[in-house]
């Protein structure tokens, strides 16, 4: 197996300590040591819980710059749908596009128009293959990866269909090939991103084989150029990109647009990273069978509310709202033949069945792993119970795992600690009370062991 | 007594307290006994198994009785899941394993329960069932699930 990556680091400098972060975090996969805060790297999902939840904003998505535009000849931009939800002065939705082409790509491709791909497939395969209900949706990676760690028997109800960006980045690069005879190394597709899940799901991804990304860019690193390059084009007519999408795939920029438009009778969407930990624990009891399908958003709000966009998430919807009401209604630009074509072609499936990692694991031997858990039971008793995280541990039982894994010390426990010291400072104050026998009858001694008989 | 080492068996117990309507209690430890499973490696389907079992035994608990205990007992060998509680007991056993039987009240039904599948299903999902009840007093269901048939896996 390929060495883990994932996308959100922490910014060393900005780091104060402080253990807001570790609570917050889903996974449970952030510790506080030596004063800073660490990110247990397997266990990251790139939810971005903690990037939101950080007060000293020392938790940053690593994304791809501007400069890797340049290792290609023909470069293509993706934007998500969320992203046209970031603008004050309800830009046109074509004058976004074209400030992709006149700050130097050479094309821009809609996630949104792929996405109406993706629905539509979706739906053929929900209808047509009757699999288990509720079938969940595959286009959050963060949701993805939280499933194959906690909810590995669920993975196999999740549409094996690619997600929209993945389907963007072919359908683009399948038409540039076509303009320009280039081949497909030299076409470059890099997907405007609001959240680091994309970035890991492109470099390490579970949905393909082969990501066709070239590479994701944060929303919040090419906002400036847009909005720069969307007032620099006012009143010169420049175009290139040519709106596509409609309403139904621009709607993906928030939650309830992808379960709308994959369009069945019961349909669900839930968001926000510990929402969809609720939701999936009430399906593994058996719940929702009568729900057709889910969709799942790590972030509150759905991609609006992404970690790297620009706007706050409600002012982001609703501008995005606003502008899928005066510029959605269109045709559709792919027809029912060529949305069934490419359904049955089956290019945009996900061959292999998504595999789960068991990484929380305490042994490979399961008398191992048992008397393991017999210790770590023993120490969560003893631990005091208040999951306070001043020990660096999100709770009393994760610290007394960490013990158990050898990463962490029972005097780590603040609350403990305090206890002990009283103890040994008792027990010094008993042993500064002995005198040796030389001394006895000594003036002092004589009092105090007076004062101390009358006490009793 | 001594301990002999090769003899002894590790053994972990979780135990839920339920207690009247307390209509969470039963999902809650049936996730919270999934992700402890989880940590000890044991496969999906056994997992899965469990799980039920823990919910429908708890649910009966908490909609047929008036409180209880619920203990899950876990070896290398295999799996206890058992429920102690007090109650009106179960006069017919034979009819209340019947798939369908159900003595759910109306408020019960319009939860979503009651459907008089929860006793078959943990039936289903053991190997070993033993319901002992005394009319008036309370119920107590032990169900097994073995872990060596291809129970454990690391894979
Ligand atoms: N712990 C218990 N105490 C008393 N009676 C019980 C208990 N468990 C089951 N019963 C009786 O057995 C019947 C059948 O139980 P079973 O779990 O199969 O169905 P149910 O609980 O009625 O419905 P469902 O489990 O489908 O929601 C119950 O309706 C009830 O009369
Ligand atoms: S991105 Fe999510 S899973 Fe990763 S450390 Fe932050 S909060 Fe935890
Ligand atoms: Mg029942």
């Amino acid at each position: 197996m390929t060495q883990y990556f994932h996308s959100v680091t922490l910014d060393y400098e900005k780091c104060k300590g402080c253990t807001n972060c570790i609570k917050r975090c889903p996974m449970e996969a952030i510790r506080v040591h030596d004063g800073k805060a660490k990110i247990m790297e397997e266990r990251c999902i790139d939810c971005g819980e903690c990037i939101r939840y950080c007060p000293n904003h020392a938790k940053v998505a690593v994304t791809d710059k501007l400069d890797k535009l340049e290792g290609y000849k023909y470069r293509i931009a993706l934007p998500a749908p969320s992203f046209f939800g970031q603008f004050k002065d309800q830009e046109h939705i074509e004058d976004i596009l074209n400030a992709f082409i006149s700050m130097g790509f050479d094309d821009v491709f809609e996630v949104a128009l792929a996405a109406e791909v993706t629905a539509y497939i979706v739906h053929r395969h929900i209808r047509e293959k009757k699999k288990e209900r509720p079938q969940f949706s595959s286009a959050c990676p963060a949701v993805l990866r939280l499933m194959q760690i906690k909810f590995p028997d669920l993975l196999n109800r999740v549409t094996p269909v690619l997600t929209p960006m993945e389907i963007a980045a072919r359908l683009a690069r399948e038409e540039a090939i076509k303009k320009t005879g280039l081949s497909k190394e030299e076409i470059g597709t890099f997907f405007i991103s609001p959240c680091p899940a994309k970035v890991t799901e492109m470099r390490c991804p579970i949905t393909a084989k082969k990501s066709a990304v070239s590479g994701v860019i944060g929303a919040n690193i090419i906002y400036k150029d847009i909005i720069r390059h969307i007032a620099k084009n006012q009143g010169t007519g420049r175009s290139g990109g040519k709106q596509r999408a409609t309403k139904l795939g621009l709607a993906w920029g928030y939650t309830t647009g992808e379960s709308r438009s994959v369009n069945f009778n019961t349909t669900l969407a839930v968001s926000g990273i510990h929402n969809v930990i609720s939701l999936l624990e009430e399906i593994e009891r058996g719940e929702l069978k009568d729900v057709d399908f889910i969709e799942l958003q790590a972030c509150t709000g759905g991609c609006v509310g992404g970690p790297l966009n620009i706007q706050n998430l409600f002012i982001g919807r609703m501008r995005l709202r606003e502008l899928i009401k005066k510029y959605g209604e269109k045709d559709p630009y792919f027809d029912e033949e060529n949305l069934a074509r490419l359904y049955e072609e089956r290019l945009f499936e996900i061959s292999e069945p998504i595999q789960s990692r068991k990484i929380m694991l305490l042994d490979e031997d399961l008398s191992q792993a048992i008397i393991k858990m017999e210790r770590l039971d023993k120490i969560t008793s003893e631990l005091p119970g208040l999951d306070c995280g001043a020990c660096g541990s999100p709770s009393c039982r994760a610290l007394a795992e960490d013990i158990i894994r050898g990463m962490a010390f029972e005097t780590d426990c603040v609350i403990n600690l305090r206890e002990r010291v009283k103890i040994l400072a008792e027990q010094i104050l008993d042993l500064a009370r002995i005198v040796p026998p030389s001394m006895a009858g000594m003036p002092n001694r004589k009092k105090e062991e007076g004062d101390k008989d009358k006490g009793m | 007594m001594p301990v002999d080492p090769l003899q002894y068996t590790p053994k972990i117990t979780l135990e839920f307290k339920i207690g009247e309507k307390d209509f969470y209690m039963a999902g809650e430890s049936a996730s919270r006994t999934k992700r402890t499973l989880q940590q000890l490696g044991l496969n999906q389907e056994v997992i899965k198994r469990v799980a039920i079992i823990i919910y429908e035994a708890a649910m009966n608990v908490t909609i047929h009785a008036t409180k209880g205990v619920l203990k899950i007992l876990i070896d290398p060998n295999e799996i206890d899941v058992i429920t102690e509680d007090e109650g009106p007991g179960i006069p017919d056993i034979d009819l209340a394993m019947q798939e369908g039987y159900s003595t759910a009240p109306y408020e019960v039904r319009e939860m979503g329960f009651g459907a008089g599948m929860g006793l078959p299903n943990i039936k289903q999902n053991s190997d070993e069932l033993h319901i002992e009840t005394k009319v008036g007093v309370g119920t107590t269901v032990k169900a097994k699930v073995y872990l060596k048939e291809g129970g454990f896996t690391s894979a």
